[in-house]
């Protein structure tokens, strides 16, 4: 690990200021960063500690959910009306790396973890991602992990997190702020960036640039939610692929129906050639079955994560299922 | 930058980015900016363990888990992984279960850390270490203290309604020698006693 300075503000003015430095990242629950600061993935010159800003509340109601960015993963998981009105987010924490983990990691970290290429976390190998030109070894190597859709000739890295996969569904709206200007919103699916040639931004997140909050809508939708998690081992594992859905059915008939797929994608992917086949559809088996076996269509897979394009319509359709049961 | 930023700040994070630190050298208006961010040597904290004090001056790169080892003398928390995969590590901060390896000691100022030596008061055993014994929950015993630590924040937290459940919530514990089945037997006990 490289040597660093660690600020430790106590106002979010400050943390953005700070922020805004050279070289310099925050850190939150610090159960990415530190990985990536201990295998010199990362090596910034200063740290600035985000716990001294608050920013942790919770907060339901009418017009939606609203996380603030420092809220742990656990206590988002186990909020009553996060389970009521949301479940996808409670179900995709929750099947999310460890208790102790979830303990510690936030909602603003979790959105900007670093791929688990494994590649790109040992810096022993060439990879795009952590040192732009150097190559990419995974599209010849070791990809059974790696994306089946929107990889390109530069990287095909997967975008790590469940609870991303849900927002995406959610259509969620991240709040950001830096020093300097006004706070803005985008939304989760305009967040992340496919990789094309400049595989190392990942987000449109500017430099010293916060994510300060998560912001929900209400829906029927998001109240008839459901996540499903793929993985090698029953617990504790990335997932090879996931699938969040929210539906609202009324007399049989899909009305507003949202879909995407985590493990597959580049980023969180939506699905909206699935979507489309169902909205004002009667949702019988039939119906599930063919709107899922159009899932990921345009994929390209490197070689071992071919298995992924069947397991994605399967997953797919089996979360369809539950949701419309 | 916004106006509201106050001009310590200002002045600060224009000179590279260094700003107060809340523990040594507590910059103020009064006070010149340093030229950069130079990292720090080493920093003053206070780790509050199982009740005693330590004032520690370290490395800010240092993990809670080599400050409670190596300089606070205790060695029940194990490091197995040193990448949070494992909960070998696992100690509880403000009554909560964490991993000592993904945290860094300088952000434990002012918070109580349990470590497995100071579980229980006093020199009887915790119900989740004597159901431990009493089921072998372990061969090797390395990942004990981790999972001991583990199943008591467990038992706390309400998650332990069944064994499948106490399974999923036990899964930050991995077991090399796979003790799984008498751990779970042991949480189970130690739950209905709780
Ligand atoms: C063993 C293990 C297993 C895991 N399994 C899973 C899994 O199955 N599913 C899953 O989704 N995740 C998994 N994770 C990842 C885990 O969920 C993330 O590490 C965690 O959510 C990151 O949150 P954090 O607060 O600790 O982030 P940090 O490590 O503190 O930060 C991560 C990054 O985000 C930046 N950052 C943090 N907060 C902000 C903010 N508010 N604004 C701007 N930048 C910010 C930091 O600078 C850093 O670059 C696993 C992690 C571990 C260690
Ligand atoms: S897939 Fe991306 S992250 Fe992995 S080695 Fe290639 S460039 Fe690096
Ligand atoms: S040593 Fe901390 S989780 Fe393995
Ligand atoms: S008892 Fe040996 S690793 Fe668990």
């Amino acid at each position: 690990m490289q040597a660093f300075h660690l600020a430790q503000p106590t106002m979010l003015l400050d943390a953005l200021a700070i922020g805004n430095a050279a070289d310099t990242k925050f850190i939150a629950g610090g159960t990415d960063l530190m990985q990536l600061l201990k295998d010199n993935v990362e090596t910034p010159a200063q740290l600035v500690d985000l716990e001294g800003v608050g920013l942790s509340q919770i907060r339901a109601d009418a017009s939606g959910l609203r996380l603030e960015a420092m809220a742990r993963m656990s206590d988002v998981a186990a909020h009553l009306d996060v389970r009521a009105q949301w479940p996808v987010i409670a179900q995709a924490l929750e099947a999310s790396a460890s208790p102790q983990v979830r303990n510690m990691g936030t909602i603003g970290g979790n959105l900007l973890q670093r791929t688990r290429c494994g590649y790109f976390r040992d810096t022993g190998f060439n990879c795009n991602k952590r040192e732009p030109g150097s190559g990419c070894p995974a599209i010849a190597g070791e990809n059974r992990m790696l994306a089946i859709l929107g990889g390109s000739d530069h990287c095909i890295a997967t975008h790590a997190s469940d609870l991303a996969v849900a927002l995406t569904a959610l259509d969620a709206v991240l709040e950001l702020r830096r020093a300097g200007d006004a706070p803005r919103q985008v939304p989760i699916t305009e967040f992340y960036r496919l990789p094309g040639t400049t595989p190392q931004i990942e987000t449109v997140l500017r430099p010293g640039e916060m994510i300060t909050a998560v912001i929900v809508p209400p829906s029927a939708a998001a109240r008839n939610s459901h996540y499903l998690k793929l993985r090698d081992r029953a617990s504790f594992e990335f997932a090879l692929v996931s699938a969040a859905v929210a539906l609202d059915v009324r007399d049989g008939t899909g009305r507003d129906i949202r879909v995407a797929a985590g493990g597959v994608g580049t980023r969180p992917w939506r699905l909206p050639e699935v979507e489309a086949a169902l909205r004002g559809k009667k949702l019988n088996d039939d119906a599930l079955r063919e709107a899922s076996s159009r899932a990921g269509e345009g994929a390209r897979p490197a070689g071992q994560n071919a298995f992924k394009q069947i397991l994605l319509r399967r997953a797919v359709l089996r979360t369809l299922q539950t949701a419309s049961a | 930058m916004s106006p509201n930023v106050t001009r310590r700040v200002v002045l600060a994070a224009t000179a590279g980015g260094l700003v107060l630190h809340e523990r040594i050298g507590r910059a103020d208006d009064t006070t010149p900016a340093p030229p950069s961010a130079l990292p720090q040597k080493a920093i003053d904290v206070e780790l509050r363990v199982n009740g005693s004090r330590f004032p520690l001056n370290i490395d800010p790169r240092t993990s809670l888990l080599d400050a409670l080892r190596e300089q606070a003398g205790l060695t029940g928390t194990k490091k197995g992984c040193d990448r949070g995969a494992c909960g070998a590590c696992t100690v509880h901060i403000d009554g909560r279960r964490v991993l000592s390896c993904l945290t860094l000691a300088a952000r434990c100022q002012g918070k109580a850390i349990t470590t497995i030596e100071g579980l229980n008061a006093g020199e009887d055993l915790h119900p989740v270490q004597t159901a431990f014994l009493h089921h072998d929950g372990f061969q090797c015993g390395y990942c004990t203290p981790g999972q001991i630590m583990s199943g008591a924040a467990l038992i706390k937290e309400g998650h332990d309604g069944s064994d499948a459940e106490i399974r999923e919530w036990m899964s930050g514990n991995i077991c090399r020698c796979g003790a799984y089945p008498n751990i779970v037997a042991a949480i189970r006990d130690a739950s209905r006693e709780g």
